[in-house]
């Protein structure tokens, strides 16, 4: 191991400078905040339901300053639409990822560490799960129970842990013949605070990476179920903004193009990060 | 020659991977207070022994047979939650690699009081200000702030010290030492083996050494066990074994190391070596060494020596010296 000045420098402040020297994941992070600032403050940007009617139809994105991204067949306001559809999407993404990281790392973790029969059925189960494509075990799930917002949540959580339970397995299989683990045992610890306090923690940044693009995948599913209807008609998504502007996709392509820009841009946005923490916590770039 | 009471006793223990058996019923004892050391080339058995003693085993490997008594409590029968609060706490140990062995992501004062908390009833208070005694304990500058530090601002020397804070926290009975020097410079390891030795004492636990390193052995063990192949081939004291080491290996091993009488660093003479090699005896039925051995007779093929006495409390598998 090399001694450079970096290696003097706090932890903390070391991470940091090295996400400031990567500007892809400064760029992804601005999208990123932009879109959390929008969802945050869509009730005072837009109060009052976006789904309620509130002018002409097909306004184009202009034409009337009240309502500046236009508005869709019934008169409803796009930007209105936009800002609410922020919530759903980042709330989805994050609680689907959320839900799918819990399951994945306790089944990963359990499997990785104690290896053997709980090992081998862990990982068939697994297998089972992911041979399944993810978007059609979440349209049978959510055909079987009501599409409400939960159940959508629910369905992408459970189609979408065992990239993160492969991941983890992986992780504890390599970790748990470390020396540092041997060192733990020999101390007198319990295996689940090894699993807990001493492998965990040293697991999680390949973790972290998949997550970020576990939620970006997350907002895709749900987007793909509202475009087919299938989404919570209580809510105005990303998804449902598109199927809705389809069949007036040669008069007003805008109210298709902007619900599909922001999600191309928030999806993006969190490769972009994805990358950026892979770039920064992967261990082998970590010494270059 | 050690009037202290005896603390381990190992009795046939037999260690191995699947149905292969690698350390074939060793025994030995440690008493109270004194350094051990667990002498042998690599793959010897030597680390798989000491890993067992605390049921510390990697996977694939299990203990076959035998018992391990510590204070007459045997541990190979023990039940899982009473090891876990023996180890670490009665028994502990210290790992050849100081730079892995400490958790990378936790401070190096919150490592050593966890192990506080973990067997002590201390307050969080008292287990960091334990932390800092230690620290000075085991001769680190500035323990106030290097305890807030993480494993990597340490050097290999610095670690090994921590690791060995770690291992005495607990006002341990045992340490048994895997070569704990073995990753560290010439000049770092004379410092570690001191320290240890010097807590040896302080804190009045014995050390069980393990290493390679008869050099170590002689400058710091009390009393001496040479395996060979899974196998004891000769144990005793320091000095007797020193002075006539009396099984034909470690006649071979003495022989084949540079000692430190007169200038023997330039000696031009040739150093004695052991025919053969360590894995033409993995499938012998009698006497491992006798493949390699210069005094091999036929009772030797037969089935494996016993250790017998050849001095006061010095023994030896090699029937051809038990006659002499």
């Amino acid at each position: 191991m090399t001694t450079s000045v970096l290696d003097a420098a706090p932890r903390g402040s070391r991470l940091l400078r090295a996400f400031a020297r990567n500007p892809s994941f400064l760029f992804g992070c601005a999208i990123l905040l932009a879109v959390v600032v929008v969802a945050l403050l869509a009730p005072w940007l837009f109060p009052g339901d976006p789904q309620d009617m509130v002018a002409p139809p097909t306004l184009w994105p202009g034409e009337d300053m009240a309502y500046p991204l236009g508005t869709d067949s019934l008169g409803r306001d796009v930007a209105a639409g936009l800002a609410y559809g922020a919530r759903v999407s980042l709330a989805v993404g994050v609680i689907a990822a959320a839900l799918g990281l819990l399951i994945g790392a306790v089944v990963g973790a359990i499997g990785g560490y104690f290896g053997g029969k709980v090992d081998l059925v862990l990982a068939r189960l697994t297998e089972l799960f992911q041979t399944i494509p993810t978007f059609i075990l979440v349209i049978v799930i959510v055909a079987i129970g009501q599409p409400t917002a939960t159940v959508i949540v629910t369905a992408i959580g459970i189609a979408s842990w065992p990239t993160v339970a492969r991941l983890v397995r992986a992780q504890f299989r390599s970790l748990r013949e470390a020396d540092f683990v041997m060192a733990a045992r020999s101390l007198g610890y319990s295996h689940w605070r090894i699993i807990v306090h001493e492998i965990l923690p040293n697991a999680l940044p390949p973790v972290v990476v998949t997550t970020s693009v576990m939620v970006a995948n997350a907002i895709l599913t749900e987007a793909g179920l509202s475009f087919l209807s299938m989404g919570d008609p209580n809510l105005v998504s990303w998804g449902s903004m598109i199927g809705d502007g389809g069949p007036l996709l040669r008069t007003a392509w805008f109210l298709t193009a902007l619900p599909g820009a922001a999600i191309a841009l928030t999806v993006l946005s969190l490769n972009l990060v994805g990358d950026g923490l892979n770039d920064v916590l992967n261990p082998r770039s970590m010494q270059q | 020659m050690s009037p202290n009471p005896v603390l381990l006793q190992v009795r046939d223990l037999v260690v191995g991977f699947g149905k292969t058996e690698v350390v074939h019923g060793i025994g030995f004892d440690v008493a109270a207070g004194e350094t051990m050391a667990l002498v042998g080339e690599s793959g010897c058995g030597k680390s798989l022994t000491a890993f067992a003693l605390m049921r510390l085993l990697p996977h694939g490997a299990r203990i076959f047979g035998g018992q391990v008594l510590f204070q007459g409590r045997d541990l190979v029968a023990a039940r899982e939650k009473i090891l876990r609060d023996i180890r670490g706490n009665e028994i502990s140990l210290i790992l050849q690699e100081p730079m892995t062995s400490l958790n990378p992501v936790l401070p190096i004062g919150l490592q050593i009081a966890e192990v506080l908390l973990r067997h002590k009833s201390m307050s969080r208070r008292q287990a960091d200000r334990r932390v800092l005694e230690l620290l000075s304990l085991v001769g680190i500058p500035e323990p106030q702030r290097r305890a807030r530090e993480f494993p990597h601002n340490f050097s290999g020397g610095m670690r090994q010290r921590v690791m060995i804070a770690m291992a005495v926290a607990c006002g341990p009975r045992l340490v048994i030492a895997d070569e704990p020097t073995t990753a560290l410079d010439v000049t770092i390891q004379a410092q570690v083996l001191d320290l240890l030795d010097r807590l040896r004492k302080d804190l009045s636990m014995a050390v069980l050494l393990i290493t390679h390193d008869l050099g170590v052995v002689a400058q710091w063990a009390d009393r001496v066990t040479v395996m060979y192949a899974g196998r004891v081939a000769e144990e005793g004291p320091v000095g007797p074994f020193f002075r006539q080491p009396r099984h034909p290996y470690a006649r071979g091993l003495l022989g084949a190391s540079v000692g430190d009488s007169g200038s023997a660093h330039y000696t031009t003479q040739r150093l004695v070596e052991i025919p053969g090699s360590v894995a033409s005896a993995a499938a012998e039925r009698g006497c491992p060494f006798a493949p390699r051995c210069p005094e091999t007779i036929a009772a030797c093929r037969v089935q494996p020596p016993r250790l017998e006495p050849v001095g006061e409390m010095h023994r030896v598998a090699c029937p051809v010296e038990v006659a002499k």
